[in-house]
């Protein structure tokens, strides 16, 4: 196979199925339920999990691949977030299998080949090293999921949400542009290294500053950080919960990964000119999510406003060195995934495509009628505050960590404290979970459905990946290590 | 026979983009809300083509390209969610469109 095909193994599967599973869908009957087509795009997703392990098999043996004039780099950094998207797909998919009523949607076909495009593009963000393909892979990550927000068409909370991200998806990809041309202005070039290199020399630093501003802006948007967060809860609100459990996740770890590849290899020279403006985006996402968060009823926008907090500490990681803010970064991501993944599986289960069990009021009680889901969901909770044992307990010991190592302290005590309060909000979930409910609670409210053998399968996966975070963190730091380049800024390392 | 300077342009462009984001924070169309957008994309296109005259490389003017045809791509899924939504509240102003809150 040529080096070429090689690099773009796992894209080119996802793709192929895809396009597969959209052919199929017409062929189906106008009844008859998708989830043969469902399942394709699990073994698909599958397949490119299975091919990343093979790309990663090669890069060993030979070293980086690199494709395509350059433009595509394979190493263990993007093969680590290739095999996290590729899991959070399989999973989001297992979990969607029983979602859509076959008398109700009748293109459920569409929505497994939406979910695979945009895990191509996410994943194509990921190992491109030339802005040009990173922009292009955002789109095709971002178009999928603009359309994957709607897909309860119909319902007017659909739409809306559907609109919401679009219009803020593509003002942010504006300034994401903006920014990638500045860069260009400055140095000439759109590939990350010669980027790097040309901002130590550029006669123009002001087109440089002005275009990591920009570049900060646009992906602010995408892995919503506050100031840049607004959009967040509405659209996870509206939006189906188990394209909530995706796009909360998945896109966000590549937005984080192009912010990694070019905070720390296309302005490495400007550090001291990010870094203060990420440690005050770390602190406003956090400290405006868990407030915000205290205030929800709907626990899907919970769950939104915690993902912002979230985010805030992942933005910790990067006042770190590189190699250190790299292997947390890549660390917390991973463990986010699992937990927040395995949550909206739960939602997911819960109500099914009617989504009528929304409210912490609708929660309560639910151990007594569905004791092993509101378990999942108990668990998946404790692991968000960052319980020991858990792998948001040493997502969060590593970042704090980092930050204290590189002399950020106040940082890390500020995110302690957000910790803190983030308990009130997630426990308030959880006790109404166990709580006896009351009388007019259980009103006529539907029975939550149980769980079906492929949410299992989803709830099992995501669970034991937060507990074996949490229990053996140093085989996946080590990994994640290893995804961090060693050459480089070693000599920040000093401090 | 005397050339414009490149500043011209880049502040052309940098005008053109403010409008564009003045408009999207302003405007309560949608349609309109969506024309600020273009017109960001459209300012970015010419500060594009500026720069590769500047460095007299070709591959701004290729990304050029690129933006255009993304542009296109979510130029259509854009107007299909913008039909949904009007199907679904009857309005295309976005101070109505206010149904997801706590």
């Amino acid at each position: 196979m040529s080096t070429n095909l090689l690099t773009l193994l796992p894209e080119l599967i996802l793709t192929l199925t895809a396009v597969l599973v959209m052919l199929l869908e017409p062929l189906l009957a106008a009844g008859a339920s998708r989830k043969p087509l469902g399942w394709l795009a699990i073994l698909g997703s599958s397949g490119s999990g299975v091919a990343a392990l093979y790309q990663l098999r090669v890069v060993h043996a030979l070293g980086t691949l690199t494709g395509f004039y350059g433009t595509i780099q394979v190493d263990a950094f993007s093969i680590f977030f290739h095999l996290l998207i590729a899991s959070v797909v399989v999973t989001t998919l297992l979990a969607s299998l029983d979602y859509f009523p076959p008398d109700q949607v009748s293109h459920a076909g569409e929505y497994f080949a939406l979910v695979l495009f945009g895990a191509t593009g996410m994943m194509f963000m990921t190992s491109s090293v030339e802005l040009l393909m990173v922009f292009i892979g955002l789109e095709i990550s971002s178009i999928s999921t603009y359309i994957l927000a709607g897909f309860r068409k119909g319902r007017a909370t659909a739409s809306e949400s559907a609109i919401k991200y679009f219009l803020l998806g593509s003002f942010a990809t504006a300034f994401l542009l903006y920014g990638i041309a500045l860069c260009f202005g400055a140095t000439g070039s759109t590939a990350i290294a010669a980027i790097g290199a040309g901002m130590a020399v550029t006669k123009t630093p002001l087109f440089g500053w002005l275009a990591v501003g920009m570049v900060l802006i646009g992906l602010g948007f995408k892995v919503s950080a506050a100031p840049f967060h607004v959009w967040t809860p509405d659209v996870y609100q509206g939006a189906p919960a188990p394209v909530v459990g995706l796009m909360s996740t998945a896109p966000k770890a590549a937005a984080f990964a192009v912010l990694l590849r070019f905070l720390f290899e296309a302005a490495p020279t400007d550090r001291h000119h990010w870094a203060p403006l990420i440690a005050i985006m770390a602190v406003a996402s956090m400290t405006i999510g868990n407030l915000g968060a205290l205030l929800q009823s709907d626990a899907k926008r919970l769950l939104a406003y915690s993902s912002i907090a979230h985010a805030g500490y992942l933005l910790v990681a990067f006042t770190a060195p590189e190699p250190l803010a790299v292997s947390t970064a890549c660390f917390y991501t991973a463990a986010y995934a699992a937990m927040n993944v395995g949550a909206f599986v739960v939602l997911t289960q819960l109500s099914g495509f009617s989504e009528q069990l929304r409210t912490i009021d609708d929660l309560t009680g639910l151990a007594l009628r569905r004791p092993a889901l509101s378990a999942f969901l108990a668990f998946f909770l404790l692991s968000l505050i960052g319980i020991p044992f858990t792998g948001g307990f040493f997502g969060k010991f590593y970042v704090f960590s980092a930050a204290v190592h590189s002399g950020y302290t106040w940082l890390a005590i500020v995110g302690l404290a957000n910790s803190g309060l983030a308990c009130f909000y997630y426990l308030r979930l959880l006790t109404a979970l166990y709580a006896r409910p009351t009388a007019d609670t259980v009103r006529d409210l539907p029975m939550p459905r149980g769980i079906s053998v492929p949410a299992g399968l989803a709830l099992i996966a995501t669970a034991a990946a937060t507990l074996l975070l949490g229990i053996l963190p140093n085989r996946i730091l080590s990994l994640a290590q290893r995804a961090a380049p060693a050459t480089v800024a070693q000599c920040i390392m000093d401090r | 026979m005397t050339t414009v300077p490149i500043a011209y342009y880049l502040v052309l462009a940098a005008i053109l983009f403010c409008i564009g984001i003045a408009a999207f924070l302003i405007k309560r169309n949608v349609i309109t809300i969506f024309m600020s957008i273009e017109l960001m994309l459209n300012a970015v296109n010419l500060t594009f083509v500026a720069f590769a005259h500047l460095w007299r490389q070709i591959s701004g003017q290729i990304f050029v390209f690129f933006v255009m045809v993304v542009a296109a791509a979510e130029a259509a899924v854009g107007l299909a969610i913008i039909i949904a939504l009007f199907r679904a509240r009857q309005t295309l102003n976005v101070d109505e469109v206010d149904l997801l809150r706590n």
